[in-house]
């Protein structure tokens, strides 16, 4: 039962993640990337982690991939106005694309030697996490706060007209 | 229990809690009006049926009735999804909420509540989150500047009140230390309600679902005076009627919520010691909610009626530069006090 | 200046304290109306069910009034024609033969006698000029329909049925039947009386 949900969603995540890249159409791109999204979130439930099966549907389904639709939405981007490639750079894309496939499936690789520690069933569970989270990896969950918090001020100070 | 019955019965609750939100969401728009009415020294709708209960029936009889437009250019697959969105998210948010605690029937233990996970809460910020999707689909696919605008002004409104929301949410998690709702509503027993431990997050979060909701004050996505319709400038027929919906269902789900974070959910002060017995005290429980959500719900028309549409950039001070400072400042001094004082 | 009104307030800008600036006890204080005309008493007339009471002042569909005899009162003099502004009048007269004594008061009358609905304003003009007191306003309103033509009513429908008199007592003021009482009336009431 398991095996089978696993296969449909990675299913749906693979095809509608194709489909962000071949739709024509951005808003589609957006709409597909929102099911990769919510396929995804489906598999991290099947992994007990529901926690951050939500918090991946908040965090990105319901909040960035908002902003890009705001954002395409304003642009209107169609057919008609998309630039037409010249085939040196399609060639450029092809190989930059191939590379970086071969450092993640490298990278990959390498990890698989790590071998996964087989945890308990609650591992997802908020609990757990919050307890990992803040007590194992406090620093760096308060680093990667910080660094949010200078993201979101080099926005503020992007978004400002005068800077004195 | 056998499985077969489990899932029988959880089947029969779905359909239930489903149909309970439909009947409420199509009396919702008899109320809204009967409510308009009588604050504005009129009757309201009384022709259909006595006292015009027959009202939404004939609206939605309407509404069925109405011819089907969808626009030449627009994207037809899209403009079709947009208003089954906003339905599908605003029906499955009632999942999660406790109605009751459980009957006993038989031997075995009836939950009133489809599914306690235990990341209620994140549940239904994630389903409001979703929500915005319906308006904003529906609103570009009709390739209308107005709906256009409408659906913008929807998601950056939705987006905004999220963030206060979650803060105001926080620090009642904070304080109950729990994010399910089964556990939530259970804890407020007696006067242990979590209205008088969390009165500012119960203001930000009664102000953010209001803006979540798209109810006047903040109904700037559809502000007829400005944007014609707003996002369903170009919707016509059952599809309008899908959106008009979705908002009275947000409405009654919305009040379902805040009876249950902070208003004791089905717990009622003193009815603990009268000594009924746990199913007389389920369906007690039942009444009583339903009570406190149809207090809400009032609530929401009496607002309407009352206040004026704020202006967008009124909206956006609001939400950015008063209601995250508050609730972020609420979440200090929550944190504050659960530190020193429970341990 | 003098203020038009008792509830003029004069505008300021004045800087607002805190408590105005969290806007609450307004919108309480708002909410509060609100509630309070929730319970007040309605003012809506369920209208087919009830009808509104109509004004005594109140002027519309025109009747032809009989004298006590059940002979029409209208002499066909034209007053009214010439006293309407709309010009929604037009009579033709004609003589009363012998025999006909019971059906027209005077020795001349109205063989046709015209009103446009479409144009009448109902302002009451020919009523205050008929020196017979055969024509006034009613408290009935004229009924709607498709065609124009049949906007213009003739005898058969301005005529007081004989059967059922339309009331007019509320149109006979004091004041209008003072009115009538001044020297240009008087050759109607010495008619009157020399017929007695």
């Amino acid at each position: 039962m398991t095996v089978y949900l696993f296969l449909i969603l990675g299913f749906f995540a693979i095809m509608s993640a194709l489909m962000v890249v071949f739709a024509k159409n951005p808003i589609h791109s957006i709409l597909y990337l929102v099911l990769t999204f919510f396929a995804i979130a489906g598999e991290y439930v099947l992994l007990n982690a529901q926690f951050l099966a939500i918090v991946n549907i908040i965090v990105y389904a319901g909040a960035i991939m908002v902003l890009f639709l705001f954002v395409v939405m304003l642009l209107n981007l169609n057919k008609e106005t998309e630039p037409h490639k010249s085939m040196l750079r399609k060639l450029i894309a092809v190989v930059a694309a191939g590379l970086l496939m071969v450092v993640l499936v490298g990278s990959l690789k390498g990890a698989d030697a790590m071998s996964i520690k087989p945890t308990g069933q609650n591992t997802g569970y908020i609990e757990n996490l919050g307890n990992v989270l803040f007590k194992d990896f406090l620093l760096p969950f308060e680093v990667s706060a910080i660094l949010f918090l200078a993201a979101m001020v080099g926005a503020v100070m992007l978004g400002k007209k005068d800077i004195k | 229990m056998s499985l077969s019955l489990f899932i029988l019965y959880k089947a029969i609750l779905v359909v239930i809690v489903f149909l309970v939100s439909l009947v409420i969401a199509m009396y919702s728009t008899y109320a809204e009006r009967k409510v308009a009415a009588f604050m504005q020294d009129r009757i309201g709708p009384n022709r259909a049926g006595p006292f015009g209960l027959l009202q939404p029936v004939a609206d939605g009889v309407k509404m069925f009735m109405k011819e089907e437009i969808i626009p030449q250019v627009s994207n037809k697959f899209l403009f079709i999804l947009g208003p089954s969105v906003a339905m599908f998210t605003c029906c499955i948010t009632g999942a999660v909420i406790p109605w009751s605690t459980s009957l006993h029937i038989g031997g075995h233990d009836f939950a009133l509540q489809v599914t306690d996970i235990n990341i209620g809460i994140l549940y239904i910020m994630a389903v409001t989150s979703i929500g915005v999707y319906g308006i904003m689909i529906g609103g570009w696919a009709s390739n209308n500047k107005y709906s256009l605008l409408g659906a913008l002004r929807a998601s950056s409104q939705m987006i905004s009140y999220e963030v206060a929301m979650g803060l105001a949410i926080i620090a009642l998690v904070m304080s109950t230390g729990t994010l399910s709702l089964k556990a939530i509503a259970a804890a407020q027993t007696g006067w242990h309600w979590n209205i008088f431990y969390q009165p500012v997050g119960f203001l930000i979060f009664i102000i953010c679902a209001f803006a979540e909701t798209n109810r006047t004050p903040f109904d700037l996505p559809e502000s007829d005076s400005e944007l014609i319709g707003g996002y369903h400038t170009e919707y016509s027929s059952m599809k309008l009627g899908f959106y008009l919906f979705a908002e009275y269902i947000n409405m009654f789900i919305s009040s379902a919520i805040m009876s249950t974070l902070y208003f004791g959910g089905y717990n009622m002060p003193f009815i603990g010691r009268l000594g009924l017995s746990p199913n007389t005290m389920a369906i007690l429980g039942l009444v009583f909610l339903f009570a406190k959500i149809f207090f809400f719900i009032f609530f929401f028309m009496w607002v309407r009626w009352t206040i004026p549409r704020f202006r967008f950039d009124q909206l956006m001070n609001l939400g950015w530069k008063i209601l995250i400072p508050l609730s972020i400042i609420n979440v200090a001094v929550t944190g504050g006090v659960v530190l020193f004082f429970h341990k | 200046m003098q203020t038009l009104t008792t509830r003029s307030k004069v505008a300021s800008n004045k800087k607002m304290t805190l408590v105005e600036k969290l806007y609450l006890p307004a919108i309480i204080g708002g909410m509060r109306i609100t509630l309070n005309h929730f319970f007040k008493k309605k003012v809506t007339i369920s209208y087919p069910e009830k009808t509104r009471e109509f004004a005594p002042v109140f002027r519309g569909q025109h009747v032809l009034k009989r004298d006590e005899n059940g002979a029409e009162r209208c002499t066909a003099c034209g007053l009214c024609a010439v006293a309407c502004p709309a010009e929604a009048i037009t009579m033709t007269a004609a003589e009363r033969k012998p025999g006909e004594e019971a059906l027209y008061r005077e020795e001349k009358y109205a063989s046709v006698y015209e009103i446009n609905m479409l144009r009448c304003i109902f302002c009451g003009l020919c009523e205050e000029a008929c020196p017979k007191e055969a024509i006034f306003l009613t408290d009935r309103m004229v009924d709607t329909d498709y065609v124009r033509k049949n906007f213009i009513y003739g005898k058969d429908k301005l005529v007081d049925p004989i059967d059922k008199p339309i009331d007019v007592s509320k149109r006979e003021t004091t004041e209008t039947k003072e009115f009538k009482t001044h020297p240009e009336f008087a050759h109607n009431k010495l008619y009157t009386k020399s017929l007695k």
